[in-house]
């Protein structure tokens, strides 16, 4: 086929873009994938059964604002990085930032306890479902968010994008599992929040070049 | 390519907003920048310049199909670069070349020369259109080939015109993925 050809069809095949297809993809899966961790979540493990005693709305209402935060920040980082050449620069490492934000208080917590009970703080109680909740229910909204990006975005840095991606999923599927989590202490949300998501993000990026390739 | 950041910006912009002479001046420019950057790439590993013409159509349809994804407030010339960078690195993969030979990075490669004629692809136009459902080959060849009108294709094909351009459209959709599948050659 000669490219004055191809140029000649793809020319008069043209019309008006839609310029906001690739942010409001993105914006639709976030919200399908929240709405399907939100519902597995609350099937499969239903609300913590204590949400009435004292300080525990107070806790929900902490690891909601941290998780939402990765999801909100990490979701706008992948509108962008998921277009050519939008990877570029150290933008990405703002994504960061809410990570940064709770080892700060988890240390000022630590600090402000005494050391005998740091243990307690730290391990908790279920530290093993946390740990098993997280990155299955993070499979749902990562599907959902990995069919968006093939479907309406053009990333050409596919381990930055995979990475966003886990992280976005990570992130929501946390969201959920709060509503179950009984266990409240800021360095417990560090850890094993922090280190969940940090791992569905890691997972985000080894699959990347493999399933974002269009 | 730097000198004529500018320009391409417009009409990208243009095309972005319908207006189709401009898409055509722009993939014709496009063409001749991307037709340098890939022959220069491909002749350092000794390939031949029908392959470099294949990924020229690659990186179009890619723009074409991805043009959704320019963010009019950013610079043009860097999405089309990293599109043109993306299925060069996609191809030598494919192909199982090393990429160590091919210096990716060298953006002074992105220029225009005027070397258009008798550019003609692997990609065999009859064996992609032969892989269409008939309402679209149909469509295509009498649209943009046999160059008839849309009312006129219309009445030939008994269909409506507005069904008409759409399976003119699937039709490329689908031209698109089967190239970047590495059909068709």
């Amino acid at each position: 086929m000669r490219t004055d050809q191809l140029i000649e069809i793809l020319s008069t095949n043209s019309g008006p873009a839609d310029r906001r297809q690739l942010t409001r993809g993105i914006g639709l899966a976030v919200a399908l994938g929240a709405g399907a961790a939100l519902c597995i979540a609350l099937l499969a493990l239903g609300v913590r059964p204590d949400l009435a005693a004292p300080g525990a709305l107070g806790f929900l209402l902490l690891k909601l604002a941290f998780t939402a935060g990765i999801v909100v920040l990490a979701a706008r980082l992948l509108t962008r990085v998921s277009r050519p050449g939008g990877a570029s620069g150290g933008r990405v490492l703002t994504a960061l930032l809410p990570f940064a934000g709770l080892l700060a208080l988890a240390a000022l917590s630590l600090a402000s306890a005494p050391s005998a009970h740091w243990d307690r703080m730290v391990v908790g109680h279920m530290w093993l479902e946390c740990l098993v909740s997280i990155p299955i229910i993070a499979v749902v909204p990562f599907a959902i968010l990995v069919w968006a990006v093939r479907r309406f975005a053009a990333p050409t840095d596919l381990v930055r994008t995979g990475a966003l991606v886990g992280l976005v999923a990570g992130g929501i599927s946390a969201m959920g599992y709060a509503l179950h989590c009984v266990d409240d202490s800021v360095p417990f949300v560090a850890l094993w929040y922090g280190g969940t998501i940090a791992s569905c993000t890691l997972v985000g990026a080894m699959l990347g070049p493999r399933l974002l390739r269009w | 390519m730097i000198a004529s950041e500018g320009d391409l910006r417009g009409l990208m912009r243009a095309a972005l907003d319908g207006d189709k002479a401009a898409y055509r001046t722009l993939l014709d420019r496009l063409s001749q920048h991307l037709r340098a950057y890939y022959r220069g790439k491909l002749a350092r590993i000794g390939r031949s310049q029908t392959e470099a013409e294949d990924l020229v159509q690659d990186a179009l349809l890619a723009i074409h199909t991805r043009q959704h994804t320019y963010d009019t407030d950013e610079p043009f010339t860097p999405w089309v670069q990293a599109i043109a960078r993306y299925k060069l690195i996609d191809h030598l993969r494919r192909n199982r070349l090393s990429m160590a030979d091919v210096p990716i990075e060298d953006a002074g490669d992105f220029e225009a020369r005027d070397d258009h004629t008798g550019s003609e692809s692997a990609h065999d136009l009859d064996r992609l259109l032969a892989g269409l459902p008939e309402k679209m080959r149909r469509a295509i060849r009498f649209v943009k080939l046999d160059g008839l009108s849309v009312a006129e294709a219309a009445q030939r094909c008994g269909m409506s015109e507005s069904a008409i351009k759409v399976s003119v459209h699937r039709g490329i959709k689908a031209m698109a993925t089967a190239i970047s599948q590495g059909k068709g050659r």
